[in-house]
């Protein structure tokens, strides 16, 4: 065994434990900590397969930013556990039969699986392979440079859905006050403040 | 010997040798830094500082790690002790597993990684768990208060850091830190360096990473005056020994990014004698301006006063956003006008050679 497929079942085993153990950890804060371990795992799995941009995205935007709000939510919540758990024992049975009946239509699909033999040959959007070309310079060719359009159109798609959000939420509240930091930052203390010579024992 | 070398096992000693010789280099010199903080604090409230262990005080930084870890390590009752110790190590071995990839002369780096300051980001980014973690785990209010507030504040200056490196990725047309200094070598020494065609993002990027660092004047995780330590208050002894650390290598890797993000690395400032002995390239370059941002951190720590909470948000989401984002924007135009051909005098286009690819 080679260090790499050392590496790769360090890795898959890793993650595969970690994804189980979001699952079944009582703590939900463990469960966003397994979440965490199972992300890096796959971002080492990317890195094997020789992705190390997409490997160190994964990190950035998933673990870096993603998670941290999933942990940042999950910390703030009060949870009952001894409620939770009598809601589990409560709904198990149906929850076990659904998940028996998506392993069984998952079965069927990949049981009748056939791939034809062109498929690989007729993949639009074939990268350079990882010893020829850097991560970066490679999709940076496919995504803004071959299909620019494309990318755009996605990120506008996302962007109107931003704004939709935005505006479905945002309420102007009046007889708020609000605070003006130009404002603050403007002020001269020589203009607001006012020294004044207080004798003893007297007051203002 | 050579062939030796060439073996996986002799390969993975001379990685596990070169890993060790940084490690200890940066904990060596961290151990002075710290000394020397202390003193240009002292220097500046005009006390006399650490001037008891060793000569001039030397050896205090010792004494107190010594100090440390003899100490007891107390649990707080109803913490949860895995997450409690995981905590401290998260935020010790992050802080050292960036110096991986960091190039302190031409080519004396561990990990040359064709995305090493994505690689940095990535664990940068990651930092920010040894303090959630450990806040949540101590199961107490001030330490979790103090997590919460670290969570946000460097989520919120990472965005402006990563626009910040994405002006000077643009420029360079390549995430590898080697090829970045490499990229700011020119006929006029320091006047070629990143600093004058990126100039306003130099500011900005010293702000944000005393922000993400934690460093006064941001430092509200630990504000004293209100949450009497932060997410520190539960530790004691070696657990806190190794926050202590790697909060301090977190400033000094900052240092060592803005050194080679902006100033050069280990490039000359002198024009003409980068092959002179020692006024030449060479990692005494790297150290002697690593060394100068560690002096501005400290005076900033010295003179400003702290900001507050509402502040920094506004600072870091309504001021330093859109400027580098808006810098990003700017700087990809000039580059494209600067082009290949360096219209512009070739300030914002340097792109090697080796890394724009034809399709």
């Amino acid at each position: 065994m080679g260090f790499a497929a050392f590496a790769f079942y360090l890795f898959a085993i890793t993650a595969v434990v970690s994804g189980g153990l979001v699952v079944l950890s009582r703590n939900p804060v463990h469960s966003v900590l397994w979440l965490i371990l199972a992300f890096i795992s796959s971002a080492g799995l990317f890195i094997l397969l020789g992705a190390e941009f997409v490997a160190l995205l994964l990190v950035i935007v998933y673990v870096g930013a993603v998670a941290v709000l999933f942990l940042f939510v999950v910390m703030m919540l009060d949870v009952d556990f001894a409620e939770l758990r009598g809601e589990f024992s409560r709904y198990a049975p149906i929850g076990f039969l659904l998940g028996l009946v998506i392993l069984l239509q998952l079965g069927f699909a990949f049981g009748a699986w056939e791939v034809t033999e062109q498929a690989a040959a007729q993949r639009a959007a074939v990268t350079p392979a990882p010893e020829q070309v850097q991560n970066t310079v490679a999709l940076g060719q496919l995504i803004y440079t071959r299909y620019i359009f494309l990318f755009q159109a996605a990120g506008l798609v996302l962007f109107v859905a931003m704004v939709g959000a935005i505006v479905l939420t945002l309420r102007h509240r009046t007889n708020v006050k609000r605070q003006d930091i130009l404002a603050q930052m403007y002020r001269d203390p020589a203009a607001s403040v006012e020294l004044k010579d207080v004798k003893p024992g007297q007051g203002i | 010997m050579a062939e030796f070398l060439a073996t996986p096992f002799g390969t993975f000693l001379l990685i596990l040798g070169q890993s060790l010789l940084v490690v200890v280099s940066v904990l060596l010199a961290l151990a002075f830094l710290m000394y020397a903080d202390r003193k240009v604090w002292a220097a500046v409230q005009m006390r006399k500082g650490p001037n008891v262990v060793g000569p001039f005080g030397l050896l205090q930084s010792f004494a107190d790690f010594l100090k440390y870890i003899v100490k007891e390590v107390v649990v707080p009752a109803g913490a949860d002790k895995p997450v409690f110790f995981l905590a401290p190590m998260i935020a010790f071995v992050l802080a050292v597993i960036s110096w991986a990839v960091i190039p302190f002369n031409d080519g004396w780096v561990i990990a040359n990684l064709n995305v090493g300051i994505l690689y940095i980001f990535a664990v940068s980014s990651l930092e920010v768990y040894g303090v959630i973690m450990g806040g949540w785990a101590s199961n107490s209010k001030y330490p979790f208060l103090g997590s919460l507030r670290s969570a946000a504040q460097m989520i919120s200056y990472e965005v402006s850091i990563g626009f910040i490196i994405v002006g000077v990725l643009i420029s360079t047309a390549s995430l590898n830190l080697s090829d970045i200094v490499t990229a700011q070598r020119g006929d006029w020494g320091l006047m070629s360096w990143y600093w004058l065609p990126h100039l306003p993002m130099v500011v900005l990027f010293f702000v944000s990473a005393l922000a993400e660092t934690n460093r006064p004047p941001f430092d509200l995780p630990e504000a004293e005056a209100e949450l009497v330590a932060g997410y520190q208050v539960e530790y004691s002894s070696t657990p806190f020994l190794l926050f202590m650390i790697g909060e301090l290598m977190a400033v000094v890797l900052m240092c060592a990014l803005i050194t080679i993000l902006f100033f050069g690395g280990w490039l000359t400032p002198i024009p003409g004698v980068s092959e002179w002995w020692i006024l030449g390239d060479g990692l005494h370059w790297m150290v002697i301006k690593m060394a100068f941002f560690f002096f501005l951190f400290a005076m900033v720590k010295a003179i400003v006063p702290r900001y507050r909470y509402d502040q920094l948000m506004r600072l870091g989401w309504k001021v330093f956003l859109p400027m580098s984002l808006g810098w990003v924007v700017i700087v990809a135009g000039l580059a494209m006008v600067d082009g290949e051909d360096g219209n512009l005098g070739g300030l914002w286009a340097r792109w090697t050679p080796a890394v724009v690819v034809a399709e």
